[in-house]
């Protein structure tokens, strides 16, 4: 009965969102930054999937983490289905699945500082004429969420059903339920906190110095060169999988395995099957990603901090409406079950309508991308029954 | 939308108790059926604690929020009173911890609820006492290396219990559990002849601490 070649189940990567065209939208007016300073002219890159009902109510924003992008899900034209990776969250978002793209309208947007179409620190400053580099102001969680609150806004969605992330798309959404409560239904907080603990910031940290100390970062003004920091930024990006991971998932990954040899080399060389991958991780991510905008996204989830001068975080979500679903996973160190649970203890606190559940996973911080099924479960009826709340009619059987 | 007799016997005996607009927390809500029950029919505002991933998807569906938790951990994070009616239904025998779930239930509701199956039931003393076999019942469906009840305890026990942690009793239910759904009231004797019992509970007040 349970027979995988007949049933195709809903996390399978069988079911496409279908292809998507990365948009850009340019923002009227000024954008003033929590820092104080302002930005004008930001462009915002964004797809959308599925259809926006007439009443307006079905929209869903899904926000990415440190090194996402808008192309969420799905196939970008001309890719081949065969061979092009899908969209980051393609396990989620399809026909059929959890964030299903034939009842919600979906919203995806590069963040504000990022490097994937959207204003950031690569992009030119209209004062100079030259990339921003770190001139580029910095940019806080919150400062990402105004972005795109004035996206959506521009493409006729001035409600949301919901906003879905995980990681760094995790705390745009609590960032979202607590800066516009008028305007968020649910929040699915996925694998997030509502801030980062001294653990955390001193990863991040330790790859931020590897970027700044890197001779080829020139001040962040590498970009005439045509070159990147590789090497720093690489190894930004093997320090930042070595957290995305647990001893368990590395241990059956890798063990002690050696990549090519049988017997030790007795030299520096990368000999370990750990290493090799690391190397490989770094350098992939070299070719993809910007060293600033590594340093900016870093920077934003260090600031942020859901209770903010507040004297506890129950108070910080003293107006907040939204209902919540909090998502951690067991082996997730980096953005652990407990944070997870302070959040949910100050929302209960504040009578807020919150599911919280941790997921089984030996994946580590990574199984909000590598665990479909437990995910589909839980999200999936969710966000049915908030799409039922505000459209009970459309629902009736 | 859910049928009435989707309950069991003592939820419907706990469905009965909670009045109007109550806010309720349910322990170990399984698949929620109880708590949507109570929203629909009472207007209850609905929390659950469920420790199993599979049961909390259907709270889910049901759309009934439900906070994954370990009862053995206490309910640090519920504060005082938050709760009209607190219920902990055919949950307090498998808890490991059975006082402090007990305590905290009174510390954060200002009712409480207790379901347990009867362990001094006739049947179960006969079973002991003539075949000299771990009791296997209908209400209590388990061989002794399999089941997940470890703590069992008597009407009788209970309120021994009951008074021991603070707690008075305001109502107590007994009664036998049928076939047919349709449970019959015990009120003679019964720590003998029920083989469930239902009680209602609230803090007694010099046990405020």
């Amino acid at each position: 009965m349970d027979s995988t070649d007949i049933v195709r189940r809903p996390w399978d990567e069988t079911a496409s969102a279908g292809v998507s065209e990365t948009k850009t939208l340019a923002l009227d007016g000024v954008i003033t930054l929590a820092s104080g300073r302002t930005l004008e002219g930001v462009q915002v890159a964004y797809e959308t999937w599925g259809r926006l009902d007439e009443n307006g109510s079905n929209a869903v924003l899904v926000c990415h983490a440190l090194s996402g992008d808008s192309h969420l899900a799905g196939l970008r034209p001309g890719e081949d289905a065969e061979t092009a990776q899908p969209g980051w969250w393609d396990v989620m978002v399809g026909p059929g699945k959890a964030i299903d793209t034939e009842r919600f309208f979906v919203v995806c947007c590069n963040v504000l500082g990022g490097c994937s179409g959207t204003t950031g620190p690569s992009s030119i400053d209209p004062a100079t004429g030259l990339p921003w580099g770190l001139r580029f102001p910095m940019v806080t969680i919150e400062d990402m969420v105004d972005v795109q609150a004035r996206l959506l806004q521009a493409i006729g969605v001035h409600r949301l059903l919901a906003v879905v992330g995980g990681s760094m798309g995790g705390m745009q959404a609590l960032a979202w339920a607590k800066r516009y409560p008028e305007r968020v239904g649910s929040v699915v907080a996925d694998a997030t906190t509502w801030r980062l603990g001294p653990q955390a910031i001193a990863f991040n940290e330790v790859g931020r110095r590897a970027i700044l100390e890197d001779p080829d970062f020139a001040g962040g003004h590498y970009y005439a060169e045509e070159s990147q920091p590789e090497s720093g930024l690489g190894i930004a990006r093997m320090i930042g999988h070595i957290t995305y991971l647990s001893d368990e998932s590395m241990h059956k990954k890798f063990g002690r395995r050696l990549q090519a040899s049988a017997d030790y080399a007795y030299d520096f060389v990368s000999e370990f099957q750990v290493e090799s991958y690391l190397a490989y991780q770094g350098a992939r991510f070299v070719e993809r990603f910007d060293a600033n905008t590594y340093l900016y996204m870093t920077k934003a989830m260090d600031y942020f901090d859901l209770q903010g001068d507040a004297p506890s975080l129950a108070d910080a979500l003293r107006g907040v409406s939204a209902r919540f679903l909090v998502l951690s996973f067991s082996s997730d160190w980096l953005f652990s079950t407990a944070r997870s649970r302070e959040l949910v203890a100050a929302l209960r606190e504040n009578a807020s309508e919150v599911t919280f559940a941790e997921i089984p996973s030996a994946y580590g911080h990574d199984a909000f991308l590598l665990e479909p099924e437990a995910q589909h479960k839980l999200i999936a009826p969710f966000l049915a029954n908030g799409l039922r709340r505000v459209s009970p009619a459309g629902e009736a059987e | 939308m859910t049928p009435r007799e989707l309950l069991r016997a003592d939820q419907r005996f706990i469905a009965d108790l909670v009045p109007q607009g109550a806010r309720v927390l349910d322990l170990g809500c399984g698949d929620g059926a109880l708590l949507a029950r109570l929203r629909e029919e009472r207007g209850a505002e609905v929390r659950g604690v469920e420790i199993d991933l599979d049961d909390i998807a259907r709270c889910i569906e049901r759309d009934v929020p439900v906070y994954q938790g370990d009862l053995d951990e206490g309910l640090a994070d519920v504060p005082d009173d938050r709760f009209d009616v607190v219920i902990l239904s055919q949950t307090l025998q498998v808890v490991k911890r059975p006082r402090l779930v007990l305590t905290e239930m009174l510390r954060v509701g200002h009712r409480s609820v207790v379901s347990f199956p009867n362990f001094g039931h006739w049947k179960i003393r006969a079973h002991l006492a003539l075949r000299g076999r771990m009791p296997v019942s209908d209400a209590i469906p388990y061989s002794w290396y399999d089941t997940p009840n470890i703590h069992h305890t008597t009407i009788a026990d209970f309120r021994d219990f009951c008074a021991d942690c603070g707690a008075v009793i305001e109502r107590e239910i007994a009664f036998v559990g049928r076939d047919d759904g349709r449970p019959r009231l015990v009120r003679v004797a019964p720590n003998l002849l029920a083989d469930e019992a239902v009680f209602v509970l609230r803090r007694a007040e010099h046990s405020r601490g």
